[in-house]
């Protein structure tokens, strides 16, 4: 078990360097292929060669690419020093570099942008997980019924509408029509409440969308799992059905569905680019947009390493979660 | 087994099935798995059902436990007749009741018991369960210690340890010997073997079938085998009922039936048991053709597509449906070929083959 556990993380920290390795040979690439100066993005149009030069020359861009790789790496575990001479800058462990935009570090950046995406996340994962795998429950135990006909078309409907539909009448209807919800996104930590109403919508219609898939999966595992034996051994013992149903048979249905949970998640931090848009949150997606725009280099590399970072820990997670699940899976 | 087809509800037996009709409908037509089935079983004795796949024989297995109403994708089967288990009938009995039962007064071994067993969950955990489902009363500490005293009964060594193990890290015999403990945890005076060994090595499946007898000496229950397999019911049964197409065509003492078998569906049968006992054939002699349609069961006799003596009935066979007659005193058949003829034919053509 330590040793899968130990093996793994060797692993996720092998990901890591690859996604780290392939992003900065792209985005450091690029520019010289197209002849663009990562320098010049620094100081602006109208800076002067010397002032280019020193740029280059304090932010590493003159040392080869393999080096500068060793420099971001080292950076981001032991911090690093830009050193100019007498201008001289200390940028902290772990060191993801220097905006070109804003000229401010970017790691503080980030985690300031990804609260915004665990806070959308935390809320709508509930959500989606409860009520979607809920109505999928409820659809497969009156299967062939009105209520199944209806709720698998609502499901249809969610996993067909986009969410920049959904979000946008949600907002017209509920945040300006009627007023109910706030349409701005206010820091859990300046104020809980507003916090609160600020995410309803964003959770709600997330939710929505995710809630759709889960309502889908959950019910056709059930229909399968209901067929299995065991469910029939399970009602020849004379237990009672909600047993049957709530314990042999859901415990075998939320197996594929932790799956697809933590899979959902960890690319959920990571940004949701049509969500943060739509709603006017400014998350890693956003941020992910506005530094491909303006080629801001070292954000694209922070933003790849975060939603790298998250999707392999989920999928760490569910499966060491898979062998506390499922007995026969054996973690070597 | 009773003398006749109708006995008087007086006398009823421990187990009593009649004219047990049990319909599923369905998109190409009604399925009649059940068609007419009536037979009688004692505590302490065992009943064999033999027939071949799609013959009803689980069906009825499946409706005595009330597991029909549950065990189908398709719409509620449409069952009629009556079940009398103990001077209840469960056919009209209500379906909490007949729950309550489940377990208790019947319990069932299904044939893969890798299948048959939660994975996610401990073999004792499974048998607690069971136990505890028909003794609320009973603490956990108590339902474990009957489990593993199961367990032990049905002869799984070091049962205290291996009552934490899950189904997978057994073999299949021990499988199924957890199954049968299982089934056994609350006393149960029926106990329906639905193809016990199928799914088991040769090897495994005498000892299986050892331990249903020994087991039904010690607590005295009544038990229904269901089984393709002749050789199954030949160690086990005092009884035998061959099912064909949903009905019942022969039965009488196991001895009888194997000795001076009336119907020529069983000739079939017996015909295509593998025996070591006798000399070597050249091939086993399989039964022709494919079992029935039940949803277009054939006119008459619904055996007479692959009775090599349909023509022997004067067209009886394919117009008028065979009644369960008496043979012999215990013994009856449906066939239409009289009993004379019966005896010759098989006295002159099938049993020198056998």
């Amino acid at each position: 078990m330590l040793v899968y556990l130990f093996r793994r993380l060797v692993n996720v920290v092998f990901m890591l360097l690859v996604v780290a390795a392939v992003t900065f040979g792209i985005f450091f690439m690029v520019p010289k292929l197209t002849g663009t100066d990562p320098a010049m993005l620094y100081v602006g149009k109208i800076a002067d060669k010397v002032a280019v030069e020193g740029i280059r020359h304090k932010m590493g861009l003159d040392k080869s690419i393999i080096e500068q790789f060793w420099l971001f790496l080292k950076g981001v575990f032991v911090g690093r020093d830009y050193n100019a001479g007498t201008d001289m800058t200390h940028c902290a462990a772990p060191c993801l570099g220097y905006s070109f935009k804003t000229e401010r570090e970017v790691w503080p950046l980030l985690l300031n942008r990804v609260g915004v995406d665990f806070s959308l996340a935390a809320g709508a994962c509930v959500l989606w997980l409860v009520f979607g795998t809920a109505t999928g429950v409820v659809s497969a135990l009156r299967r062939g019924t009105a209520l199944d006909r209806l709720t698998m078309s609502v499901a249809l409907a969610g996993v067909s509408l986009p969410i920049y539909f959904t979000g946008l009448v949600a907002l017209a209807v509920f945040g300006h029509q009627l007023g109910w919800f706030p349409i701005n996104y206010t820091d859990l930590t300046d104020d809980p409440l507003a916090w609160f109403e600020g995410l309803v919508l964003p959770w709600v219609t997330l939710a929505f969308l995710y809630a759709a898939t889960y309502a889908r999966l959950s019910r056709a595992t059930l229909l399968d799992v209901l067929g299995e034996d065991y469910i029939r051994t399970a009602r020849a013992k004379g237990l009672k059905e909600p047993v049957v149903i709530g314990k042999h048979a859901m415990r075998s249905t939320l197996t594929p569905i932790l799956t697809i949970f933590g899979m959902d998640l960890g690319g959920l931090l990571g940004g949701a680019v049509l969500t943060e848009k739509t709603f006017n949150l400014r998350g890693l997606g956003y941020e992910a947009v506005t530094s491909i725009q303006s080629s801001d280099l070292p954000v694209i590399m922070g933003v790849t390493l975060f939603a790298a970072f998250f999707i392999v820990m989920a999928n760490l997670v569910v499966d060491l979660l898979y062998a506390v699940v499922d007995p026969r899976v054996r973690l070597t | 087994m009773s003398n006749t087809d109708q006995p008087n509800l007086a006398d009823k037996s421990f187990l009593s099935v009649r004219d047990l009709k049990v319909h599923f409908p369905t998109d190409d037509g009604l399925v009649k798995s059940v068609n007419g089935l009536s037979f009688d079983l004692e505590r302490g004795k065992t009943l064999g059902i033999v027939g071949e796949s799609g013959s009803g024989k689980s069906v009825t297995s499946l409706s005595i436990m009330g597991l029909h109403r549950t065990g189908t994708k398709r719409g509620a089967p449409r069952i009629s007749g009556e079940i009398w288990l103990d001077g209840e009938d469960l056919v009209a009995a209500d379906p909490d009741r007949v729950r309550k039962l489940r377990g208790q007064k019947m319990a069932m071994i299904f044939q893969d018991p890798l299948t048959a067993m939660h994975p996610y969950y401990t073999v004792g955990a499974q048998i607690v369960e069971g136990y505890r489902a028909h003794h609320p009363g009973a603490s956990k500490k108590e339902a474990r210690k009957r489990a593993v005293e199961m367990l032990d009964r049905v002869g799984i060594p070091q049962p205290d340890r291996r009552v934490d193990n899950y189904p997978h890290e057994f073999s299949g015999g021990m499988r199924q010997r957890a199954m049968i403990a299982m089934a056994l945890v609350n006393d149960p005076s029926l106990l329906i073997a639905d193809e016990p060994t199928t799914a088991l090595d040769v090897t495994v499946q005498a000892q299986i079938l050892d331990l249903i007898r020994d087991l039904q000496k010690e607590f005295g229950s009544a038990v229904i085998i269901i089984t393709h397999d002749l050789g199954v019911v030949a160690e086990l049964a005092d009884d035998i009922l061959v099912m064909y197409g949903g009905k019942p065509v022969e039965r009488g003492p196991a001895a009888t039936i194997f000795e001076s078998p009336e119907h020529p569906y069983t000739w079939g049968l017996l015909g295509s048991m593998p025996r070591l006992d006798r000399e070597l054939q050249d091939r086993l002699i399989p039964v022709k053709g494919t079992p029935p349609s039940l949803i277009n069961v054939p006119s008459g006799c619904a055996f007479h597509p692959r009775c090599p003596y349909a023509e022997l009935t004067g067209g009886r066979s394919t117009s008028e449906v065979p009644a369960l007659a008496e043979a012999a005193p215990r013994h009856h058949a449906a066939c239409h070929l009289p009993i004379a003829e019966r005896h010759r034919i098989f006295t002159e053509e099938i049993a020198p083959r056998l």
